[in-house]
């Protein structure tokens, strides 16, 4: 960034995480504080619920085009990452969850290349955090009800099959990878993708912004190649924010399948 | 100066949430999953219920009218196969039956005609039998009569008698010429 940052003269200043702490203009102070970032969230979550309900309130038994695709996305959600996950009888107990994380999550990631959005407000580390400690909760909760507290744990912690010595290094080993980084790397493996393409995206435009209008002259070429690299990053982020969505929702399958395995 | 410190200063940490923050998440969360657990999931299964047990049904139904058809087709073909093998079986009983008969006929023609020429023979040789019979007796009446008939005309006239026999000769002749005939070879 600072490279960048003198190659413009002085005149151009990268972007910054600053980004992603816009003044807030409603209830401020009240816990409720509503700053743009937060407002993008709030869009999202209705635009993806509307639209959904949209599709399925008519919903009949030959479906017309757009119930299709929703049935589609549906469909996978339930077979590939469910089912393929937990069986049919876990993955349907399981797959309300599992459907709304997935379809959150892609909605609150898509905003990041929706023109005037321009942000995806799974930046800010707040809702995967919050989505990190639903599947937390539901993948402890599930193996307690699936074997009972004693026994969970017991299998989570002293995996059967290990030499009984062998528990000293294993068992920490065990305590870190399944309650911290499980979480953890749920929660920083979205925040930081979101926060990431968002800054590319920024990068490239502010610096085409900065070529065409402010540095002028035989550096404008760069701006094309800017735009451009702007443009492909635009395609990436799409496919980053599905690909960050079946992520998400495939290891709160796997999370719980790991915690409702009778034999592990 | 790193970006951390100066945006911790502005208010933000890209890894601490502001209250806000998390408070927004959940209410966003909690919504999405209420009304995808409520609302849009029952219907989508509904929905999909009733296809698959629409779907289920037309494959039944399909299922059933193949295996009809498959059972007409099989009973028809076993029609025809019978029918191809009763014609056949007619057939080859109408040939063995003209073979019978046509042999039958001809050992008939055989015995009939073998009888006709025995039957034939038969007669031939008692018609010869009895001609010889009627030839002997009337050789010996004929001779009889002609000697009367020369004893009867005068005997002195020679040139009478010698009449006589010409005419004799000539009636005799005239009378059963083959049986002269054969008696001539016979005697």
């Amino acid at each position: 960034m600072s490279l960048l940052a003198a190659e413009g003269g002085g005149g151009f200043t990268a972007p910054g995480l600053e980004e992603f702490f816009p003044a807030v203009f409603l209830f401020e102070g009240t816990g409720f504080d509503v700053n743009r970032i937060i407002l993008v969230r709030i869009i999202a979550t209705l635009a993806l619920l509307l639209l959904l309900w949209l599709a399925l309130r008519k919903a009949t038994v030959v479906p017309g085009r757009v119930q299709s695709v929703v049935e589609l996305a549906f469909d996978f959600v339930r077979k590939d990452i469910a089912y393929g996950m937990l069986g049919r009888k876990d993955g349907d107990r399981f797959f309300p969850l599992i459907a709304a994380i997935f379809f959150g999550v892609f909605a609150l990631n898509i905003t990041g290349i929706v023109p005037f959005l321009n942000m995806s407000s799974n930046a800010l580390i707040g809702m995967p955090l919050v989505l990190s400690l639903v599947v937390y909760v539901v993948m402890i909760a599930a193996g307690i009800q699936a074997k009972g507290g004693f026994r969970y744990l017991k299998d989570e912690l002293f995996p059967a099959g290990v030499p009984k010595p062998m528990y000293i290094l294993v068992t920490p080993i065990e305590i870190v990878s399944t309650f911290i980084a499980r979480p953890v790397s749920l929660t920083l493996r979205l925040t930081f993708n979101m926060l990431v393409g968002h800054l590319l995206l920024v990068l490239c435009f502010a610096a085409t912004q900065f070529f065409f209008f402010e540095a002028g002259g035989a550096v404008a070429g760069f701006g094309a190649l800017t735009l451009v690299g702007g443009f492909a990053f635009t395609l990436f982020e799409i496919l980053v924010a599905v690909l960050q969505a079946y992520v998400f929702a495939l290891l709160t399958a796997a999370y719980i399948q790991l915690s409702v395995a009778q034999d592990h | 100066m790193t970006p951390m410190t100066v945006l911790a200063a502005e208010g933000g940490h890209p890894l601490i949430p502001a209250a806000y923050d998390i408070v927004w998440s959940a209410v966003c969360f909690a919504l999405i999953f209420l009304v995808f657990w409520k609302v849009l999931l029952p219907k989508f299964r509904v929905v999909l219920d009733e296809r698959s047990s629409a779907i289920q049904g037309g494959i039944e139904k399909a299922e059933k009218v193949q295996a009809e058809a498959d059972a007409a087709l099989a009973e028809y073909q076993k029609q025809l196969a019978d029918g191809r093998a009763e014609a056949a079986r007619l057939r080859a009983e109408a040939q063995e039956e003209g073979a019978q008969i046509i042999a039958s006929m001809k050992q008939q023609a055989t015995e009939e005609s073998e009888r006709i020429i025995t039957q034939a023979k038969a007669q031939i040789e008692a018609e010869r039998q009895s001609a010889m019979v009627s030839l002997r007796s009337e050789v010996g009446g004929l001779a009889t009569d002609l000697a009367s008939r020369i004893v009867g005309e005068s005997l002195d006239d020679d040139t009478r008698s010698a009449n006589v026999v010409d005419r004799f000769i000539a009636d005799l002749e005239a009378q059963t010429p083959v049986a002269a005939a054969s008696t001539a070879k016979e005697f």
